[in-house]
C-alpha cells in the first residue's frame, strides 16, 4: 500500500496523528476543488455551444460569421489570451522556484493580457453595435454571438480579478514559495478560460 | 507541507475555542450543523409544498368550491376561498418546484451528504468548510427568492415545473411576469449552491478518507452520494444555461425559444431533460444508498452483492445521460430518435432490477428487526418497484403516446419520489436521528406515522394509475368539465380524502422530530449495533467528529453476523486477530 498522508492535530491530552488514505492531489485540496468546478463550468459552456449549434443548423439564413464579423480583432485577442496563458505558466514556475520577482512580473503580465483582451472585446462589441447595428433583439445570430462571447468575457473578468488579487497579495509578500499551490489553482482556471476561448473563436468566428 | 500546518492550525483552533452563537448555529462551518440547517429548511419548505398539494386535491375533488378555512386569502389568489385557474396553475408549478428543488434534494444531498460523508469516511470536516457554509446560505437565498415570487403582481410561476417554452417564455401566455423571472433566478442561484456542494462532496470523498477506507470499503450511502455529486455537478449547469437563455427571452428580447424569431421551442425541452434525467436519479440514488445501509443493518446480514450494488448505481448514473428523450416522445422529435431513447430507457430497468434483487437477497433469511427505520426502508423497496414498473410502461413509446401528460405520469413520479425518495428520507432521518441529535426518535410514534403514511400514500397515488388509463389529463383545473371523466369523479374524491390523511400524518413525523429532540431517550454511541464509522463516536459527535485519532478501517461496512466474533456485528474500525490485510 502506498504510504498515506499524516495529519497532525493538537490536543490537550496528547498529540495525536490521524492517518489518511493517500490524497489524489497531495497537499493541495484546492486543486481537486478547481478541477471539479471546471468540469461543471465546462458543462455550462457545452450546453451553450450545443444550443448555438442547434439554433444555427435550423436557421438556413445564418450569415458566414468570418465575413460578417471580421476576424482581425478576434485573432489578435486570441493571440493575447494565448500569450497570457504562457505568462501564467511562467509565473507559476517563478513562485515554485522561489523567484518572487519573476513570479510577480509574469503575474502582472497575465493580468495585463486579460485586461487587454477585455478592452479589445469591448471595442469589438462597440464597433459591431455601432456599425452593423447588432443587438440581441435583432436575430439569433446576434443573440448567440453576444451571449457566448459575453459569458466568456465574464469568465475573463473573473480571472483578471482572481489573478489581480493574487498579484496584490504577492506584492504584499503573502505568497511565498510554500503557497505556490494557490497560483497553480488560479492557473488551472486561467488555462480553462483560454481553452474555452479557442472553442468559441472557432465556432463563433471561424466556422 | 503547507496543508499539514494549515490543518494543524485549524484543529488547534477548533479544539481550543468554542465558537459563539452565530458561528455555531447560523454561520456554522461544521458539516453536522450545516446538515441540520438543510434539514430544517427543507422541512419548512415541505410544509409549504404540502399545503399546495392539499389545495390542489381539494380543487380536483370539489372543483370551484370554497376551500374550508381559506376565506382570508386575498383576492387575486383566491376568491372567498375558491381557487381560480391561475392560482391552480401556480400551485402545481410551485408544489413540484419546491418539493424537488427545496425538499428532496436538500434533504438527500444537503442534509445526508453533509452529515454522513465526513462521519462515514473518517474525516474531521468537509474539504472546504467555508464553501460548505456558503453553499447552504446561497441555497437559502434561492429559497427566499422562490417564496418571494408569491408576493409579486401576477403571482408565482405557472408554467409547470418543467417550464416548457414558449409557454414560459412570454409573460402574457401564463399571465405571470415577475413570478417566472424570479423562478428562473432562484433556480440559477440554487444551481450555484449545489455546484459548491458537489465540489465539496467530491473533494472530501476522494481526498479525505481515513486509512484503510478504500473505495470498495465505502458504505453504499457514500457510494450513492459520490455518484450523485458527480451527476449534480455535470447536470445542473445544463439547466443554468437553459434558464439563462429563458431569462434573456423573457427580459432581454431574444428569441432562443420563440419560433417567431427563428428560435427552437424543442431546444428548451432538450436542454431541460438533458439536465432533468440525471436530476431524477439525483433524487433517488442517495435514497437507494441509505436504504441499502439500513436494510443490511436491520437484516443483520452483509449486503447481498456490495460491488454489484455500487456498479449498478454507476450504470444508472451513466445511462441517465443518454435517455432524456423519453420525456419527449410526443414532442415532434424524430421518431427514429424516439426508438433509440426507448431502448436506452428500458435498459435502465436492468441495473434497477439488480438493485432490487440485492435488497431482497439481503433480506432473505435475514434476522430482520422491524424498527421504524427498517419499515420505511422496506416501503421504499416496495414502492420503488411499483414506480419502476410503471416507468417501463412509459418508456415504451407507443404506450407513452397514450399515457403522456396523464395522471399515469403523476402516479409514477409520486411512486418514485414520494414512495421512493421520501420513504428513504423517513428511513434515513429515523436511522441517523440519534447521531444527529443525541436522542432516539420515538419508535411508537414513528411506526404509527409509517403505517398511516404507507396506507394513505397507496390510497392516494395508486388510483391515479387508473385515472391516467381512463384518460384523465394532468394539470387540469376542473376534471368535471369533461363528460368522459364524470364516471371517475368518485375516484378523485377518494384520492383527495386519502391525500388529506396523508398530509395530516406528516405532522406526526414533524412532531416526532421536535418531541424526540427534547424528550427522546438518550442515544448511546451505537444504538443499532451498526458497523460504519459514524457509530464509533459519541452521539452527537463532538467538534472534529472523533476524540483522539480518527479510526482506521480494517474491512467493508457490512460484516454482520460474522463467524469471527461473538456479537452479530463487526465494526469497520475494529481490529481482530485474524484481520486480513491490516493497514500499517
Amino acid at each position: 500500500m502506498a504510504p498515506g498522508v499524516t495529519v497532525v492535530t493538537h490536543d490537550h491530552s496528547a498529540a495525536h496523528a490521524d492517518r489518511l488514505e493517500p490524497s489524489l492531489t497531495p497537499g493541495n485540496l484546492g486543486k481537486l476543488g478547481m478541477w471539479t468546478f471546471l468540469a461543471g463550468d465546462a458543462m455550462i459552456f457545452g450546453a451553450a455551444i450545443a444550443a448555438y449549434g442547434a439554433l444555427r443548423i435550423n436557421n438556413p439564413n445564418w450569415p458566414v460569421p468570418a465575413d460578417y464579423l471580421g476576424i482581425t480583432t478576434p485573432a489578435v485577442m486570441t493571440f493575447i489570451l494565448i500569450c497570457s496563458s504562457f505568462t501564467m505558466v511562467e509565473a507559476l514556475d517563478g513562485v515554485q522556484h522561489g523567484k518572487q520577482s519573476k513570479f510577480q512580473m509574469f503575474m502582472a503580465l497575465t493580468v495585463l493580457g486579460g485586461l487587454l483582451f477585455l478592452g479589445m472585446q469591448a471595442f469589438e462589441w462597440h464597433r459591431l453595435i455601432a456599425e452593423k447595428g447588432m443587438s440581441v433583439q435583432r436575430d439569433l445570430f446576434d443573440a448567440t454571438f453576444f451571449i457566448l462571447t459575453g459569458f466568456h468575457g465574464c469568465h475573463v473578468f473573473g480571472g483578471v480579478m482572481y489573478n489581480g488579487v493574487l498579484l496584490i497579495r504577492a506584492m504584499m509578500g503573502k505568497i511565498p514559495q510554500a503557497k505556490a499551490g494557490l497560483v497553480e489553482v488560479a492557473g488551472l482556471y486561467w488555462q480553462f478560460v483560454g481553452l474555452v476561448w479557442i472553442l468559441i473563436f472557432t465556432f463563433i468566428y471561424l466556422i | 507541507m503547507s496543508s499539514t500546518a494549515a490543518v494543524a492550525a485549524h484543529g488547534a483552533r477548533a479544539e481550543h475555542h468554542a465558537p459563539g452563537f452565530w458561528r455555531t448555529y447560523v454561520f456554522s462551518e461544521d458539516h453536522k450543523m450545516i446538515a441540520k440547517q438543510f434539514l430544517f429548511m427543507a422541512l419548512f419548505m415541505m410544509s409549504i409544498g404540502g399545503l399546495m398539494a392539499m389545495l390542489m386535491r381539494w380543487e380536483l375533488a370539489f372543483p370551484e368550491t370554497q376551500v374550508p378555512g381559506f376565506h382570508w386569502v386575498p383576492e387575486p389568489f383566491m376568491y372567498d376561498g375558491a381557487i381560480p385557474p391561475n392560482t391552480y396553475n401556480a400551485m402545481f408549478t410551485m408544489h413540484a418546484t419546491i418539493m424537488i428543488f427545496f425538499v428532496v434534494i436538500p434533504i438527500l444531498v444537503g442534509c445526508f451528504g453533509n452529515f454522513l460523508i465526513p462521519l462515514m469516511i473518517g474525516a474531521r470536516e468537509m474539504a472546504f468548510p467555508k464553501l460548505n457554509m456558503l453553499s447552504f446560505w446561497v441555497g437559502a437565498v434561492a429559497g427566499v427568492i422562490m417564496l418571494s415570487s408569491f408576493f409579486v403582481t401576477g403571482g408565482p410561476a405557472a408554467a409547470g415545473w418543467t417550464s416548457y417554452a414558449p409557454l414560459s417564455a412570454v409573460a402574457i401566455y401564463t399571465g405571470v411576469d415577475w413570478g417566472q423571472n424570479l423562478w428562473c433566478i432562484s433556480i440559477i442561484v440554487l444551481g450555484a449552491s449545489s455546484l459548491m456542494g458537489s465540489i465539496n462532496y467530491i473533494a472530501t470523498i476522494v481526498n479525505m478518507r481515513t486509512r484503510g477506507m478504500y473505495f470498495f470499503r465505502l458504505p453504499l450511502a457514500i457510494w450513492s452520494l459520490f455518484i450523485t455529486a458527480i451527476l449534480m455537478l455535470l447536470a445542473l449547469p445544463m439547466l443554468t444555461t437553459a434558464l439563462a437563455l429563458l431569462l434573456f427571452d423573457r427580459m432581454g428580447g431574444t428569441h432562443f425559444f420563440l419560433p417567431s424569431g427563428g428560435g427552437e421551442p424543442l431546444l428548451w425541452q432538450h436542454l431541460f431533460w438533458f439536465f432533468g434525467q440525471p436530476e431524477i436519479y439525483v433524487m433517488i440514488l442517495p435514497a437507494m444508498g441509505i436504504v441499502s445501509d439500513i436494510i443490511a443493518t436491520f437484516s443483520r446480514k452483509p449486503i447481498f452483492g456490495y460491488r454489484t450494488m455500487a456498479y449498478a448505481m454507476v450504470a444508472i448514473a451513466f445511462l441517465s445521460w443518454i435517455e432524456w428523450g423519453q420525456h419527449m416522445f410526443v414532442s415532434g422529435m424524430n421518431p427514429a430518435l424516439g426508438a433509440a431513447f426507448m431502448i436506452t430507457t428500458m435498459i435502465v430497468a436492468v441495473p434497477a432490477a439488480i438493485e432490487t434483487f440485492v435488497w431482497l437477497g439481503t433480506l432473505y433469511k435475514g434476522n430482520v428487526h422491524y424498527t421504524a427505520a427498517m419499515m420505511n426502508a422496506l416501503a421504499f423497496v416496495a414502492m420503488f418497484v411499483i414506480g419502476g414498473m410503471s416507468g417501463i410502461w412509459m418508456a415504451s413509446a407507443p404506450v407513452d403516446m397514450y399515457l403522456h401528460d396523464s395522471y399515469f405520469v403523476v402516479a409514477h413520479i409520486h411512486y418514485v419520489l414520494f414512495g421512493g425518495s421520501l420513504f428513504g428520507i423517513f428511513a434515513g432521518i429515523t436511522y441517523w436521528y440519534p447521531k444527529m441529535f443525541g436522542r432516539m426518535m420515538n419508535e411508537t410514534l414513528g411506526k404509527i406515522h409509517f403505517w398511516i403514511t404507507f396506507v394513505s400514500f397507496n390510497c392516494t397515488f395508486f388510483p391515479m394509475y387508473i385515472l391516467g388509463m381512463a384518460g384523465h389529463m394532468r394539470r387540469i383545473y376542473n376534471p368535471q368539465q369533461y363528460d368522459f371523466l364524470t364516471p371517475i369523479i368518485p375516484i378523485n374524491e377518494f384520492i383527495s380524502i386519502s391525500s388529506f390523511v396523508l398530509g395530516a400524518a406528516q405532522f406526526l413525523f414533524l412532531a416526532n422530530i421536535v418531541w424526540s429532540c427534547f424528550r427522546g431517550a438518550k442515544a448511546i454511541d451505537n444504538p443499532w449495533h451498526a458497523n460504519t464509522l459514524e457509530w464509533t463516536t459519541p452521539s452527537p459527535p463532538p467538534q472534529g467528529n472523533w476524540r483522539g485519532t480518527v479510526p482506521i478501517v480494517y474491512r467493508g461496512p457490512y460484516e454482520y453476523s460474522s463467524p469471527e466474533v461473538a456479537e452479530d456485528f463487526l465494526p469497520q474500525s475494529q481490529s481482530i486477530e485474524h484481520s486480513p490485510a491490516a493497514p500499517d
